[in-house]
């Protein structure tokens, strides 16, 4: 059999041979590792981008509590600063208070005294008026004896006025 | 482990060589004791290599002594007188008896033919379509690439979305290596799909045959790659597949091709002429290629076996000492023809899938 000439016989059966192999391959075993190639290669790509995805969610998650960390902070010190302001007001108007409270006080006390000074001095007055009454009767009652002795006894008088 | 296992694999290799060189001296004797038994006397390397390499009605085993060894295969011709007519090869004895009206030619022009004598004498050759050695070779390899592939199609419906194991893990790079390397950036990312099951049947089957090829002991060494008609066949579907899937863009191209100039195309048909020319130099030059190739590997290998018997036939020392050095180099030959079967599958399916691409390529 020649060498470089097909031989009819090994054409036929290997035409035959060729598209047997080639029909059950396909679908026996290409059609079911294409697929399952596919189908794997897709899961894994999934599978990556999921990963990918909760990366960046992650991510995202941590930025956002250092977010709020900062953010729990900067209310936290706005917080305490607000308190402080707060507490140096309460203890400005408590002071303020304290000090228009005192001068009222004050104030009443003041005029309480004059209002009791008014009093008193209008009580010595009419002591006073009261004494010069008495006084005067009782230089009435003395007018017995003499100019000298009456002298004498208003003298006596006044003075023991002015020591009263 | 890696490096374990290629030990293993090259241990492996070199004793197949050692079995594959002893297995050829032992044929070879056996075909210096045939040409003693014929009158020829002396070692012909001629047809002793071409002898390997070509066909035959029976698969040549081993000679042992005198004795050959050899599977008788079945004979199925159509004879104009006498309809479908089917015997085994064993009726023959080797050329040396006739079977009904036919004969084994053993010389001259028609050797190795089956010749039928007609009732009025006259010799014609009737139509052969005998299960021959390269027959035989060829279902056993069919026979175990549908074993081997269904098998790991199942492995894939069986245990899907997992890590591939055995048998799968082995030719997984294989398959992805002929869609990623070949498919995809010769036919593209679209279109490659329908052209997969194609290609990596005649991937595997090229490449499978190759290495059967090379095993010097049955059922191996047959060289069913390396056969004209095998490949003629392969080249055929790269044909048939390049002009039913060509689309109308290829066509245009062939016919009327677009940037050259017109008086190329008219009033004579250059171009047209030429592409034309092309569509059938391509598959032919595919079959030529791997046929070539797988032969000329098998008859380097032979024809350093041939040295040795060449040379013993001279003086029997003289045969010993140059055996050393043609096993060596027919076991670098047996390793570079391991990469030439890769290549040559290659080369033939990525021509194959670029001439797809070409077909199925759209408007640019």
């Amino acid at each position: 059999m020649g060498l470089l000439m097909p031989h009819t016989g090994t054409v036929i059966w290997m035409l035959i041979g060729f598209l047997a192999v080639f029909f059950l391959l396909k679908k026996f075993a290409w059609k079911p590792v294409l697929n399952a190639l596919k189908h794997r290669e897709e899961s894994i790509e999934n599978a990556l981008r999921a990963a990918d995805a909760a990366k960046q969610d992650m991510e995202r998650l941590h930025i956002d509590n250092e977010r709020i960390i900062a953010e729990a902070k900067q209310e936290r010190d706005r917080i305490f600063k607000e308190a402080r302001d707060l507490k140096e007001t309460i203890v400005l108007d408590a002071k303020e208070q304290a000090i228009s409270e005192a001068e009222k006080l004050i104030e009443t006390a003041r005029s309480n005294i004059k209002s009791e000074k008014n009093a008193a001095i209008k009580e010595i007055r009419e002591y006073a008026v009261q004494l010069s009454v008495h006084i005067a009767e009782k230089l009435l009652q003395e007018k017995l004896a003499g100019d000298k002795e009456q002298k004498e006894l208003i003298d006596k008088l006044l003075r023991d006025i002015k020591t009263n | 482990m890696l490096r374990e296992g290629r030990l293993i694999k090259v241990i492996i290799g070199a004793l197949a060589i050692v079995v594959f060189t002893a297995n050829f001296i032992l044929a070879s004797e056996s075909e210096e004791s045939h040409g003693e038994a014929s009158g020829h006397g002396k070692f012909d390397p001629g047809s002793f290599i071409f002898g390997h390499i070509g066909d035959s009605y029976d698969w040549h085993i081993i000679d042992i002594g005198q004795k050959s060894i050899s599977i008788p295969l079945p004979v199925i011709l159509f004879s104009k007188e006498k309809g479908i007519i089917i015997f085994w090869s064993s009726r023959f004895k080797h050329g040396h008896a006739s079977y009904k009206d036919f004969r084994l030619e053993t010389e001259g022009e028609n050797k190795g033919k089956i010749i039928e004598t007609l009732s009025d004498g006259s010799e014609v050759i009737p139509f052969d379509i005998s299960i021959t050695k390269n027959i035989a070779a060829l279902f056993f390899s069919i026979i175990l690439i549908l074993i081997i592939f269904i098998n790991v199609g199942n492995a894939y419906k069986k245990r899907p979305d997992q890590p591939p194991r055995g048998l799968q893990s082995l030719l997984e790079p294989v398959i992805l290596f002929v869609r990623d390397e070949i498919a995809k950036p010769s036919i593209g990312e679209k279109k490659y799909e329908s052209f997969m099951p194609f290609l990596l049947t005649v991937f595997f089957f090229i490449w499978i045959n190759n290495m059967l090829g090379l095993i010097p002991i049955f059922p191996g060494g047959v060289n069913v790659t390396g056969n004209i008609a095998v490949t003629m066949v392969l080249a055929f579907f790269t044909f048939t597949v390049t002009a039913i899937r060509g689309n109308k863009n290829y066509w245009k191209h062939i016919f009327n091709t677009p940037g050259v100039p017109i008086w190329l195309k008219l009033p004579l048909p250059i171009m047209p002429v030429v592409e034309t020319i092309g569509i059938f130099t391509k598959p032919i030059v595919l079959m030529i290629r791997l046929f070539a190739n797988i032969t000329a590997g098998h008859i380097i290998v032979l024809g350093f076996v041939s040295l040795i018997f060449l040379f013993g036939e001279i003086q029997p020392f003289l045969g010993y000492s140059v055996s050393v050095v043609s096993i060596m180099f027919i076991i670098f030959m047996t390793l570079l023809e391991l990469l030439v079967a890769f290549i040559q599958a290659y080369v033939f399916t990525f021509l194959s899938a670029l001439y797809f691409g070409m077909a199925v390529e759209d408007h640019h």
